[in-house]
């Protein structure tokens, strides 16, 4: 009994905590929608296990949830009109599992709000929408869990003070604000794929749980052709994380994997939402890294690789949103696709800009090229260019080998 | 909800007040003000002489010339809204003629009574 209320808890956890927050939000805001939430589960792993799971969990979290809601604004006196407001309100039918309504649109939205920071966005998203504990978002991005709970209460606050609505941007607001609400998402994934610090190579938590919630969005948006490719680009990257790491947890570049690894139920299943993303005929920045990603997936072999088309697919992407690392990676693309001069066409005005003076893939791409033309000269003083920027020592023994290799 | 619109403005760049290109200004700002008196969120609006007649006071009666920090945009003028939330706020900043050489910050206006208000019922009784 006690396992099966936990295991009943935990799915209702999972499935259903942003709903139950969400559809609270639309009445109190999100900061005593989140904390009525969080009572809710509090009380239901309480009762549950004594009670036996009810009916239609949902309902039953959602009515707690409310209850809990009304008890914190009656503390405060200049709330009090809210709460006889929300107890005035209908309460959801227990009965009909399907008659909740979805305000998870609404709530993610919010939680992406663009006069809230991108750390607070971040924070947010994944403690209101993604149900993190605090704690799991402080370790997440290596802050300390009172430090995150301030960040948390610091933009619960600024939802609150500032009036920022609970509502879906519409009209020309919409591709602003989507654009926002895909970014924190891909900032989650990155978070996870490739930790910006820490020992470990990435912190796949992190990554299931950007999946999780671009697979949320992109159902609540099915016809949103960028956020159907922002998924297809999680899942074709997340498809090669197996190969990424050898044994020992050691890095491996793409060159190097072994493609058999390689998760190809993930890899189909971002393919099909790619294709469902392209037929919506709409291009944009994240189905274009998503159709990069997809080349890699279905090469047989790095040498093998559709390096003209991914040049070209890199060279759209510069012209969507212009970057020098975008032109960096075009221009490798070329240099393996044989365009040598083309590439170096790219990288000579890129090698003249102070600001890429350390960038370590500008001068590996410099040194590739001009072992390719033969100056093994320059090619070797590219190396040491590239040797002296790298910060990683796996990254930099790496070149090393390939200066020597020469 | 009640926001102060400020209105930021890069000297070097903004029109003098009562130059021609400010004057050819003045019917946007007449028809923005008219918009926002129109659907009832005007509450007041000034414009600002510039920092050059700016007058600082500090801690112990310390007076001095110009703005109180050595910024690039200053303050030039002010609107006081009522809006429903801060997404109709945007909205109207976002339709300031002035926004080609400076910046917007909308700042929610403190509710005093609703702070008041905010004291735990029964606090009052102990």
């Amino acid at each position: 009994m006690t396992a099966d209320a936990r295991a009943a808890l935990e799915r209702t956890f999972r499935d259903e905590w942003a709903r139950v927050l969400a559809g609270l939000a639309r009445h109190v805001g999100v900061g005593v929608a989140e904390e009525a939430t969080a009572d809710a589960f509090a009380q239901a792993a309480d009762a549950w296990p004594r009670d036996g799971v009810p009916r239609n969990p949902a309902a039953w979290l959602a009515v707690a949830a409310r209850r809990r809601a009304i008890d914190r604004l009656r503390r405060e006196r200049s709330q009090v009109a809210r709460a006889d407001a929300l107890a005035a309100l209908p309460v959801p039918a227990a009965e009909e599992p399907g008659s909740m309504p979805d305000d998870r649109l609404e709530l993610l939205f919010t939680c992406c709000h663009p006069a809230l920071s991108e750390e607070a966005q971040v924070a947010l998203t994944l403690r209101a929408v993604g149900g993190l504990e605090t704690a799991q978002v402080a370790r997440a991005f290596l802050v300390t869990e009172p430090a995150m709970a301030q960040r948390l209460v610091r933009a619960k606050h600024k939802i609150e003070a500032a009036g920022i609505p609970f509502r879906m941007p519409d009209g020309d607001e919409l591709p602003g604000r989507l654009h926002t609400v895909l970014h924190v998402l891909y900032l989650v994934f990155n978070e996870g794929y490739e930790a910006t610090a820490g020992d470990a190579l990435g912190r796949p938590d992190l990554a299931a749980e950007a999946i999780r919630l671009s697979r949320l969005l992109a159902v609540l948006m099915p016809d949103e052709p960028e956020a159907l490719g922002l998924l297809a680009l999680m899942l074709l990257t997340d498809a090669r994380a197996p190969g990424r790491t050898d044994a020992d947890g050691a890095f491996v570049g793409l060159a190097e994997q072994d493609r058999t690894r390689w998760d190809r139920a993930l890899a189909g299943e971002g393919n099909h939402v790619l294709r469902r993303a392209i037929g919506l005929r709409n291009a944009g920045p994240f189905q274009l890294q998503a159709m990069i990603a997809s080349l890699h997936v279905l090469a047989p072999s790095f040498e093998r690789t559709d390096w003209n088309q991914i040049a070209e697919l890199y060279g759209l992407l510069a012209q969507a949103q212009p970057s020098p690392v975008i032109e960096i990676n075009r221009a490798a693309a070329l240099t393996l696709a044989g365009a040598c001069g083309r590439a170096r066409q790219l990288i000579d005005p890129l090698l003249a800009d102070p600001r890429l003076r350390s960038y370590v893939p500008l001068h590996a791409t410099d040194a590739e090229l001009h072992r390719l033309a033969g100056d093994a000269g320059a090619a070797r003083e590219a190396y040491d260019r590239a040797i002296a920027a790298s910060a990683n020592a796996v990254q930099r023994s790496e070149l090393a080998r390939r200066r020597a290799a020469i | 909800m009640q926001y102060l619109l400020l209105i930021y403005t890069d000297p070097a760049k903004a029109p003098a007040m009562g130059s021609p290109e400010s004057n050819a200004q003045m019917p946007k700002w007449n028809s923005f003000t008219e918009a926002l008196r129109e659907s009832g969120a005007f509450l007041a609006g000034d414009a600002l002489h510039p920092v050059s007649a700016a007058t600082t006071v500090r801690k112990d009666g310390v007076v001095t010339d110009g703005p109180f920090a050595e910024t690039k945009e200053a303050l030039g003028g002010y609107y006081a809204i009522d809006v429903p939330d801060l997404d109709a706020a945007i909205a109207w900043a976002a339709k300031m003629p002035s926004l080609d050489y400076g910046s917007v910050e909308i700042r929610p206006v403190f509710d005093f009574a609703a702070a008041a208000a905010a004291v735990p019922q029964g606090a009052a009784a102990e």
